[in-house]
């Protein structure tokens, strides 16, 4: 299988990779780039453990290839925090204690970045339709809405 | 396996009238890509086709929408005169999986992967939507149900691939509604669906119609008969029905762990009945 270079950016950063034309892009980020915060949940999309902001928009990391990531912009959970500083997404996360095992954060972070990315102050409807791609099994989704609706309300200015 | 990013659609079409056996375009890759993981395919060459400049574009020109294959179906949403026009396209476009897979899907893979179930593909079929078909020889366009021809299964030719669906401008007087049957709130796929579009005059009579039916037939179904009790009628209780009864006699559906041939049947019904009182308001409204 022929490998193929590729050329993108992370977090703002300009990065390198060479991947094997049906390598997933999560792969490459796990695997190539060394940055572990996305995971693979289910790898069909159905979980949202991945999730990555590409160009823009959420999406799974598992269902898009890595070679489809040359000159494009992604976003993943290690880019949220300002060095020592933490999103206030996360630092919302951790006080409204909405992680327990902590799988599922990196891409309900980003899935509630995305979120409020577009829309700033949403309804508990849409915050819950917003993370309806995003599976938790031991938190609970009220906890994670909540912290969701706190951070939102910081951003806000409130 | 090959991956080539054409960015001219001659250069997409010479790539695929040559291409091996195992080839796919990819647009939105979220059923590609899960295909490909569970072994089912294992392609030689994929085409992306999102460098195709033509392709991303959703504009408005004088005839009406064109919709490019690689526009993800978020950008159809967000589309503001799109969603105003053709109301029950863009709801069945963004009731596909999550929000992560709306920044990626298409309407032209959600048809191409002729899914009995498919979202989009009723509401398109009532909307008399059509695609255009580039080949070697040229492009020709035609009506959007003829494309699914079973289920997994298109009309589509060697080398042939789908640039754009084509949808008219909205007439006056006249809406669509799509509505599906699924047993949660979010993330699932159609039991059973139904569109509608319908036009009315000023006294508030149907003059036209258009009713499809999914996940009830191995493809889309258009249901004339269902259009036609409805035709001439002011949606009055008698007519629809008679259009639920219609719906309800053409459903072939499968039986299975998700819905029995009986409650698909008469869902098909129920559905169709709710989205043409949806759709007649709608109409009402402009």
């Amino acid at each position: 299988m022929p490998a193929v270079h590729v050329t993108t950016t992370v977090n703002g950063d300009r990065l390198d990779y060479v991947c094997e034309s049906d390598e997933t892009l999560l792969d490459c980020l796990r695997d190539r780039l060394g940055l572990t915060g996305a995971k693979e949940g289910c790898g069909t999309g159905d979980c949202g453990a991945c999730s990555i902001i590409l160009d823009g928009r959420l999406v799974c990391s598992c269902l898009v290839l890595g070679v489809e990531a040359e000159n494009r912009e992604i976003e993943t959970v290690e880019g949220l925090a300002e060095g020592d500083n933490l999103h206030p997404l996360q630092r919302k996360f951790l006080e409204h204690a909405a992680l327990q095992c902590g799988i599922c954060t990196p891409g309900i972070l980003m899935a509630a970045k995305a979120l409020l990315d577009r829309n700033p102050s949403p309804t508990e409807e849409e915050i819950r339709f917003g993370l309806a791609g995003n599976l938790c099994r031991c938190t609970g989704y009220d906890k994670i809405v909540r912290a969701v609706q706190d951070a939102a309300k910081e951003l806000q200015g409130a | 396996m090959r991956y080539e990013a054409p960015v001219s659609l001659e250069a997409a079409s010479a790539l695929l009238a040559e291409a091996p056996a195992q080839s796919f375009v990819l647009a939105g890759g979220t059923d590609l890509l899960v295909r490909m993981k569970g072994g089912f395919v294992e392609p030689e060459l994929i085409v992306d086709i999102k460098h195709i400049p033509d392709l991303q574009e959703l504009r408005l020109d004088k005839d009406g929408f064109v919709i490019g294959a690689a526009v993800p179906c978020a950008a159809l949403g967000e589309n503001v005169e799109l969603s105003a026009q053709w109301p029950g396209v863009v709801e069945a476009a963004n009731l596909i999986g999550s929000k992560q897979i709306q920044g990626r899907c298409t309407i032209v893979g959600n048809l191409c992967n002729a899914s009995p179930a498919a979202d989009s593909v009723p509401a398109l079929v009532t909307a008399a939507a059509k695609v255009r078909i580039r080949g070697r020889k040229g492009t020709r366009t035609v009506a959007i149900e003829t494309i699914p021809v079973g289920p997994g299964k298109t009309s589509l030719a060697k080398g042939e691939f789908i640039e754009a669906v084509l949808l008219e401008k909205r007439r006056p007087r006249s809406a669509d509604a799509y509505l599906r049957f699924i047993p949660r709130s979010e993330m699932d796929i159609a039991v059973v669906s139904a569109g509608v579009d319908l036009e009315r005059d000023k006294a508030g009579v149907i003059t036209k119609a258009r009713v499809a039916l999914g996940a009830v037939a191995p493809t889309v179904m258009l249901v004339e008969a269902a259009a036609a009790a409805i035709i001439g009628s002011k949606l009055e209780d008698k007519a629809l029905t008679a259009l639920a009864e219609a719906c309800s006699a053409a459903c072939q559906p499968i039986n299975d762990k998700r819905g029995t041939v009986e409650f698909r049947t008469k869902v098909a019904g129920v559905l169709a009945r709710r989205a043409a009182q949806i759709a007649y308001q709608r109409a009402g409204e402009r």
